[in-house]
């Protein structure tokens, strides 16, 4: 170095083919390298040397920065001058910054584990990256205001992860990161999103706090076939969550296993835990559950009774099913006193311990009458196989037509919507939510709730008709019933719907619940048919000022976010060409 | 897999990567604006064709903007549009990029500009090629004296002008000489009362030193004397970093004064970091210095500096094997004109600015549309040490120095698992991320540190791609450790 400042022999100066030149370099350590040079346990003696020199040196620099400190006006610096310490202060500095040796690094991560799924085809690799960056913090969702013409590209992310888990592939390592985000930040994503991100990402999650919870939701496709002390160890000292998981897992290998594992601890666990545990039998529920369900109903805590009992009502062959079945033929019956053939009700006068140890809840919510109230409990819990034996041999549809007398139409309707949903019963769901065209408000029961009853198929048709038949301003929580994509007979009947609500002049964000439906569950196939809706209409006279453009916006969004699933999963199925950069192979 | 993209004759590429036009945005919010307009929904009257693309897109107002690009105008590529944006390019262009890149039919292929897309481009073009054939652009402002050609111009006048030029460069350099004295009597005046008051006295002395720099016309000054200010807030170990920057500065002040003493390139290196540079135009006119290769973009990075954005783009040329690095500024919150897609190359002429490393370049004419990139060859963490060395002996001001590290593996820090929040965060004085990982060498017991202010989503994304084996990363190797910018994985770039 030949700026005039200092005395310092520049080190890269040496040969560095020379051994002890070489030596010599590696002797001006770094302050911010050397921490970790401290650390090493294996020394030789040349090393140890080193070590000794790097600590004068570091004295060296120690005694300019304290001379700095202090100042000159308090104690003379090393060299006589304010002048001589910078200059000696500049060539250590350059010197500490050429002598930098490498650090040694401290506990390598373990190797990730193998992913043998196939990988992405390139462009739809492009689009998950696109998809997660919209997910991003203040990123262009539905949190940034009004939606513009262009699609919600967030809200596709689902819809792309399970066709992406549909195929199998492997997800790629560098969106890994924005996967775990995605996963922490939408619970009702996790499960999809951490079953893409596969085996890597639970490695990765090992590194980063805020990535924990993929430990223990990523648990249940760790440990399904885990060995038997395994699993009882998990069980034995896990996490709640862990163990949660565990037991989900054995349930679906081996329902039994998974209930006498419960049984094993049960008296042990707190209240709050039983009950999540005990809900989690509610998957694959079978009769050979309904011992341990029956001790439950004698549990100190009255949600975990009333949980047990209720899984016991959707066992229909189970005997608290057989005790209520008794209770409601006694209350409901052929009303024989008006020759009418209808049905006679004789609410129950009490709520006896027994009937509160099957689950029967004794104190009706404000407003209700108590005997209206055990009696709708009593029916619900009942198995709707009982009726058509105590009400003469009809069918769901010809029990449901029977007049009711006194006024208890409603009650009892209402009761067997409940059994009809909670059994999973679908004559009685058809027979109960009637005709798509019937008016709406007379129905006791969810037509929702009845509908995720049914076999899809039908669930699509009787969807169809209703949205037909009665617009769209009940149509949200049916249409969320229906299977993804719409059928076309659906599809159509809404964009129809859309369309009469447009041209009766109200604005697009009324609808805007169905149109985000739309979006995401009208067939693709279909999206040519509906590109004449996208035009701007010419404003009509006493039409809501501007209307025509929002629906517009609105269909172009439409149209847009459809054009865009088609090309999706046409990405995923590998029938878009690739447009990336195709590069050499390293070092080719 | 999908077949490789094609390129037509003449290296023109047929369309960019979705990746790449998201990497010209000026921001993230551009970005994300830019997506949004990427559906065919809003645009009308969108075509390509002829090395441009054009559109109509329909806004929240009566009439729809126009949109043009210049795909390959002589000096990279031109944006237009009739909105009132200041953003460059505008949500408008990267939408129409995107909605282009991704292939959607509504950008009609091969069809001639329309009128009001033409008048633009003609212009555009016709302007570059005028820049092209007149060579050295009139007269050299008055920056390093002598050293700036004089033109073909007619006699007296063309003298004239040089002599004025002359005279305000030596005014200059008076101005700096002054500046300097009066550097070096302050930093001498501070270490004589003791860097222990720093602490207390906050930015304002040193803003107030950076002031008079700028009075001395001495930018470079200004902007060191401008970084001292937080040092003293940095955490444990301030006093030696405070110090060591003096002392830089002190060494540089010197410099300045004895620059007649040194080698001519250490001396160019002193009239640089002091903020004397040559106008790029100057530089590019010595057609003997032009670099024509294929140029490599392997990172770009903003960063905000007084009221100025700073772009860098670091390049590295294919036949020399030899980095370059652009510098492109914005002011007043504006994007930085320059905007390179990064992992793809550029055929592609510039000069480097003498002294510093011989880093620093002006890019020339560009020759067609960006190619595919390529994976650059890497070095080991001793080779990069050893570079950064080599390095400061050319520019003893140099914080690092780019390369390409190959084979290594990030190695979180120890508590990276347990402590809470993202990458150790929490842990002092080190800036966010970055502290205590480390990226080691996969065969050997030797790592970098990484340096501070590495984002935390960088390390991460840089730890996953890990899981596959060794990366490939390019950075910059200086004295506060490495900062990674741009990873490698399977012959694919991935920004970091």
């Amino acid at each position: 170095m030949t700026v005039g400042t200092g005395t310092g022999r520049h080190p890269r100066e040496a040969q560095p083919s020379n051994g002890g030149a070489r030596e010599e370099q590696e002797d001006h350590g770094h302050v911010e390298y050397r921490e970790d040079r401290e650390k090493r346990g294996n020394h030789e003696e040349r090393e140890d040397r080193g070590n000794r020199k790097e600590r004068e040196e570091q004295e060296g620099w120690g005694e300019l920065v304290a001379a700095a400190l202090l100042g000159a006006e308090r104690r003379r610096p090393p060299g006589g001058s304010v002048t001589a310490l910078l200059d000696a202060a500049a060539t250590e500095t350059v010197r500490r910054r050429a002598g930098a040796r490498p650090a040694v690094p401290g506990q390598r991560p373990a190797h990730a584990p193998a992913d043998g799924r196939p990988p992405l085809p390139g462009a739809a690799e492009r689009r998950l990256a696109a998809l997660l960056a919209d997910r991003a913090p203040g990123g262009a969702g539905a949190a940034s205001g009004r939606r513009g013409a262009g699609p919600d590209l967030g809200e596709l992310l689902p819809q792309w992860l399970a066709e992406a888990n549909a195929h199998g592939y492997r997800a790629p390592t560098a969106l890994l990161p924005a996967l775990l985000d995605a996963a922490r930040a939408r619970t009702d994503l996790r499960a999809e999103t951490l079953a893409f991100a596969g085996p890597r990402a639970l490695w990765l999650a090992r590194y980063n706090a805020d990535w924990k919870f993929a430990l223990r939701d990523g648990v249940r496709r760790r440990a399904p076939d885990g060995r038997p002390d395994e699993t009882e160890k998990v069980w034995q000292e896990g996490l709640f969550a862990e163990r949660v998981a565990l037991l989900t897992a054995v349930r679906r290998r081996d329902p039994d296993a998974a209930t006498a594992l419960l049984a094993s601890t049960w008296q042990t666990e707190r209240a709050e835990d039983r009950l999540m545990f005990l809900d989690s039998l509610r998957e694959g529920l079978r009769l050979s559950d309904e011992p341990f369900l029956e001790r439950a109903l004698a549990d100190r805590s009255r949600t975990v009774r009333a949980t047990a009992a209720e899984l016991l009502t959707a066992l229909p062959g189970s005997a608290l099913a057989a005790r209520m079945a008794d209770r409601a033929r006694g209350c409901v019956t052929p009303d024989r006193t008006g020759g009418s053939g209808g049905i006679a009700v004789t609410a129950p006068s009490a709520c006896d311990a027994d009937m509160q140890r099957d689950g029967i809840a004794p104190k009706p919510p404000s407003g209700r009458g108590e005997r209206a109230w055990w009696l709708g409990q009593l029916v619900e819990a009942a198995p709707l196989e009982v009726w058509g034996e105590q009400l003469g041999g009809a069918t769901p549809a010809e029990i449901i037509a029977l007049p009711v007398a006194d006024g208890w139409r409603d009650d009892l309707h209402a009761a067997w919507c409940g059994a009809a949903v909670r059994q999973r019963n679908a004559p009685w769901a058809r027979a109960l939510i009637g005709e798509p065209t019937d008016p709406f408000a007379e129905g006791p029961g969810d037509p929702a709730k009845l509908l995720s009853v049914l076999p899809e198929e039908e669930r699509g048709a009787w969807a169809a008709r209703f949205v037909a038949a009665h617009g769209l301003s009940e149509a949200f929580r049916v249409l969320g019933m229906c299977g993804v994509p719409w059928p076309l007979p659906l599809g159509r009947a809404v964009v129809d719907a859309l369309e009469i609500a447009r041209d009766a002049g109200s604005y697009p964000w009324s609808f805007s619940g169905v149109m985000g439906l739309a979006e995401r569950c009208l067939d693709p196939s279909d999206t040519e048919r509906l590109a004449p809706l996208a035009a701007v209409p010419d404003e009509k006279e006493g039409e809501s000022p501007g209307a025509g453009a929002y629906w517009a916006e609105s269909f172009q969004r439409l149209l847009a976010t459809l054009r865009l699933r088609s090309v999706m999963l046409a990405e995923l199925r590998n029938e878009v060409p690739d447009s990336g950069p195709e590069l050499p192979a390293p070092n080719g | 897999m999908a077949p490789p993209t094609v390129f037509g004759m003449g290296g023109q590429a047929v369309r960019w990567t979705a990746e790449q036009v998201r990497a010209l945005a000026p921001d993230d919010a551009s970005r994300r604006a830019g997506s949004k307009l990427s559906a065919p929904g809003p645009w009308t009257e969108a075509g390509w064709g002829n090395g441009a693309l054009w559109g109509q897109c329909k806004g929240s107002g009566s009439k729809p903007y126009q949109t043009v690009v210049d795909l390959d105008g002589g000096q990279g590529p031109g944006y237009r549009c009739s909105c009132p944006s200041r953003k460059f390019p505008c949500k408008h262009a990267l939408g129409l990029l995107l909605l282009w890149a991704g292939g959607e039919a509504v950008v009609a292929e091969g069809g001639d500009p329309p009128e009001w897309a033409d008048g633009w481009l003609g212009d555009r073009r016709r302007r570059a090629e005028r820049k092209a054939a007149r060579g050295p652009a009139g007269a050299p402002e008055g920056t390093n004296a002598g050293q700036a050609a004089a033109g073909t111009g007619n006699g007296a006048d063309e003298r004239a002008r040089a002599e004025a030029a002359h005279r305000r460069a030596a005014q200059r350099a008076e101005r700096i000489t002054a500046g300097t004295q009066e550097l070096e009597q302050r930093l001498a005046d501070l270490l004589r009362g003791g860097l222990a008051g720093a602490e207390q006295r906050g930015y304002a002395p040193w803003e107030e030193m950076a002031a008079r720099m700028v009075d001395a016309q001495a930018p470079g000054l200004a902007a060191r004397i401008r970084e001292l200010g937080a040092i003293p807030g940095s955490g444990e170990g301030w006093p030696g970093r405070l110090l060591a920057e003096c002392a830089l500065l002190h060494l540089l002040a010197v410099g300045w004064r004895r620059a007649a003493e040194l080698p001519a390139p250490l001396a160019d290196t002193v009239r640089t970091r002091v903020g004397l540079t040559l106008e790029a135009a100057d530089l590019l006119s010595d057609k003997q210095a032009l670099v024509r290769d294929k140029w490599l973009v392997l990172a770009q990075r903003d960063a905000d500096e007084g009221r100025l954005t700073v772009r860098r783009v670091w390049l590295y040329g294919r036949s020399a094997g030899r980095h370059a690095l652009l510098l492109s500024y914005g002011a007043g919150g504006r994007a930085p004109e320059l905007a390179l897609p990064v992992g793809a190359a550029l055929d592609a002429e510039l000069a480097y600015y003498p002294g510093s490393g011989s880093l620093r370049a002006a890019l020339g004419p560009r020759y067609g549309a960006p190619l595919p990139g390529f994976q650059p060859p890497g070095t080991g963490v001793r080779e990069a040490l050893e570079g950064y060395a080599r390095m400061l002996r050319e520019d003893p001001w140099a914080e690092g120095r780019p390369c390409v590290l190959e084979r290594v593996v990030p190695v979180p820090p120890s508590d990276a698992g347990t402590a809470g929040g993202t990458a150790g965060a929490s842990r002092g004085g080190a800036g966010p991320g970055a502290a205590g990982w480390h990226l080691a060498a996969a065969d050997e017991e030797v790592a970098l540190p990484v340096a501070p202010g590495t984002g935390a989503a960088a390390l991460w994304r840089l730890l996953a791609l890990s899981a596959e084996g060794p990366v490939t990363v390019f950075g910059e190797c200086g004295h506060r450790g490495f900062a990674p910018h741009t990873a490698w994985h399977q012959g694919r770039v991935v920004p970091l």
